[in-house]
């Protein structure tokens, strides 16, 4: 069996079935067991996160219905990001981008949030290094050295990163947030860190389409690597050359 | 040549003790504002999570570069071995350095955190631009240092060679530091309206015309509090002419910066968008940039018959183009932001983050406290560093 990724498609045939499966039973199991589904890098219990993994993110816009907001609300309560009535400063982690052809008038809703680029434009731009990659891809920003001077938001293209524009109260400890700082979507590092699937792509898997897979793309036998070999999907602003983690299927 | 002769400006009219006291509170309200903002986080001011940089960096980099650009006088004297600007040299390199803590201090109090500002002096990602500009900025404040001593010190200043080589070296690092700055916006490939390596040649050019604005000013509001007139009327035309050439250099590279982008299909929106259809920021730009910011002073220049007319002229002319800069760098700054990201080139998008939205902006109070006390800051350090040591030169046809 390998110790790929885990995915978070519809569990159509038996075999991603039993896996499922497993992974559920796993995960009540013990966290040193279900480390397995994910593989077997980057975990807390073996050290620092590892460049062996290079976690990503598949999502089928095809399975993605209009309207469906499943994943936005999983993170707000996941990480404790909310409305305060004020648009403009609100913090968005991950948001529903509407799309529409001017030419066919087709309608589309594709969710956008970080996108954990390889070679990301708001490391470069940060002077305090506060924005990094870690080993297993995931770009975060230290909260203990962000200056607040949100270059990294005028470097990303994609829009991904917030700014705090208010003192906060309630915070999750696992996703701690701060006045003056900037932030954007973790990937959910600390369920990753604890071989959880991420909020958004486990609650779309449970109670939507199941349009997002995640995995390790440096595993060949993952489903997302497969998935991905098989038809090459699609990845916003290409052009740039950033190779985003982050990838699309019928953008 | 006469030996040069340098006083400290030791007489105050009420007038300019009332000018002083206006800097002090502008000042203090700016500090004020800052306070506030840091207290209540950015929401109180019009910034937003799409024009992420609002008015205080419009003020800091207007600033920044005009401080780069002030060292101008100096330079043409030492580098380029013209005398009759030797006068002035001491004066510009003090200017130069009150410019640059002015527009420092702006940058530093609009930070989201402004407290960690040891952070980014001890923690360096040396990648970024940024970082790179840290060292430019605390550099530049060193060599214009050594450079002003190299020119005051009464043993240092017989070596013609160290003022040479110090006056080169300041030159270099004026220019660089200019480059730095210009590309904290030509390289963020990510943004339509910037993404071009012209904008550290275009940032030169702004800042040969802001420093010499503003060094104008500081002569005539000096001159005039010690009676003595610091333009004599051949700097007078000197001074028009060096203007014009950096008036008409920054329209050069705004014009070509403009066409360049006008010519892609892919960057006519944007384009479009500034200098036509984005409401505010095309007014900014053809009313304050181009109308009153470069054709009306420039034309005013050009049509002054003598010599005492363009020295009537000179302050007023500066005021023309540092507010043309401040209109320059509002269009460049927010309508660069303003324009939506695309994200989906071909595609009509929307969502509840405002993809797809021109980015609405409201400069509030606090941000333009904080800027205006930049500015204040800037003619404080200034003032008093005239006051303190022999900056101003005693001319001999001092009394015209």
């Amino acid at each position: 069996m390998s110790a790929g990724p885990q995915t978070a498609q519809p569990l159509a045939d038996r075999r991603a079935l039993l896996r499922g499966a497993g992974g559920f039973l796993a995960t009540l199991l013990a966290p040193g067991v279900t480390l397995y589904a994910f593989g077997a890098q980057g975990s807390p219990s073996e050290g620092p996160a590892s460049s062996k993994v290079r976690w990503a993110l598949l999502i089928d816009i095809g399975k993605c219905p209009p309207g469906c907001d499943l994943c936005v609300t999983a993170c707000r309560e996941e990480n404790g990001w909310r409305d305060t009535g004020r648009p403009d400063i609100d913090a968005q982690w991950i948001r529903k981008v509407k799309l529409r052809d001017a030419q066919s008038g087709e309608h589309r809703e594709v969710p956008v949030m970080c996108q954990h680029c390889d070679k990301p434009a708001c490391v470069d731009v940060c002077p305090t290094g506060a924005s990094f990659k870690r080993a297993d891809g995931i770009v975060l920003v230290d909260k203990h050295i962000c200056i607040g001077c949100r270059f990294c938001m005028m470097a990303c293209p994609y829009k991904a990163r917030s700014f705090v524009h208010e003192p906060l109260t309630d915070q999750k400890p696992w996703a701690p947030r701060g006045k003056g700082t900037v932030e954007g979507c973790t990937l959910c590092v600390h369920r990753l860190d604890s071989a959880r699937l991420p909020a958004c792509v486990e609650t779309c898997a449970d109670k939507g389409g199941g349009a997002m897979m995640f995995g390790d793309l440096n595993d060949p036998n993952s489903d997302i690597a497969k998935a991905i070999a098989k038809y090459p999907p699609s990845q916003i602003r290409s052009d740039l050359g950033l190779e985003p983690a982050v990838r699309y299927r019928n953008l | 040549m006469a030996k040069l002769r340098f006083r400290r400006l030791d007489q105050h009219s009420p007038a300019f003790w009332g000018v002083i006291g206006l800097q002090v509170f502008l000042l203090a309200l700016g500090l004020g504002a800052a306070l506030y903002m840091e207290e209540h986080g950015h929401a109180v001011t019009g910034m937003s999570n799409q024009i992420v940089w609002g008015l205080p960096h419009v003020f800091a980099v207007f600033l920044i570069v005009a401080a780069s650009g002030a060292l101008n006088v100096a330079s043409i004297s030492s580098v380029f071995g013209r005398p009759a600007y030797k006068p002035y040299a001491r004066l510009s390199g003090i200017l130069a350095v009150a410019l640059l803590a002015g527009g420092l201090a702006v940058l530093v109090l609009d930070l989201g955190r402004p407290e960690r500002i040891f952070v980014a002096m001890t923690t360096y990602n040396f990648k970024s631009i940024f970082a790179w500009n840290i060292y430019l900025y605390s550099g530049f404040m060193l060599i214009v240092g050594a450079y002003l001593f190299a020119m005051m010190d009464r043993r240092a200043s017989q070596s013609a060679m160290l003022g040479k080589t110090m006056g080169w070296i300041a030159f270099a690092w004026r220019l660089i530091l200019t480059t730095g700055t210009g590309s904290i916006f030509g390289f963020l490939a990510a943004r339509e309206a910037y993404d071009s390596a012209i904008m550290a040649p275009l940032f030169i050019a702004a800042s040969f015309l802001y420093g010499l604005a503003f060094t104008v000013l500081v002569l005539a509001t000096t001159g005039r509090e010690l009676g003595h007139e610091l333009m004599p009327k051949e700097i007078a035309e000197k001074f028009r002419g060096l203007l014009s050439i950096f008036a008409l250099s920054l329209l050069y590279f705004t014009i070509v910066h403009h066409l360049t982008k006008l010519y892609a299909s892919g960057h006519q929106g944007v384009e479009v968008f500034l200098l036509r259809d984005g409401g505010v920021y095309p007014l900014v730009f053809w009313l304050g940039q181009i109308a009153c910011g470069t054709l009306l002073p420039l034309g005013l220049l050009a049509l002054a018959r003598d010599s005492v007319t363009v020295r009537r002229l000179l302050p007023l002319v500066s005021v023309l183009f540092l507010l043309g800069g401040l209109a320059q760098l509002y269009v460049i700054i927010i309508g660069g932001q303003a324009y939506p990201l695309k994200l989906f080139p071909g595609m009509e998008v929307s969502s509840s983050f405002f993809d797809g939205t021109v980015a609405s902006y409201r400069p509030s109070l606090p941000e333009l406290l904080l800027g205006l006390g930049g500015i204040s800051l800037a003619a404080l350090l200034t003032t008093l560093a005239l006051r303190l040591m022999p900056f101003l030169p005693e001319l001999q046809t001092a009394r015209e």
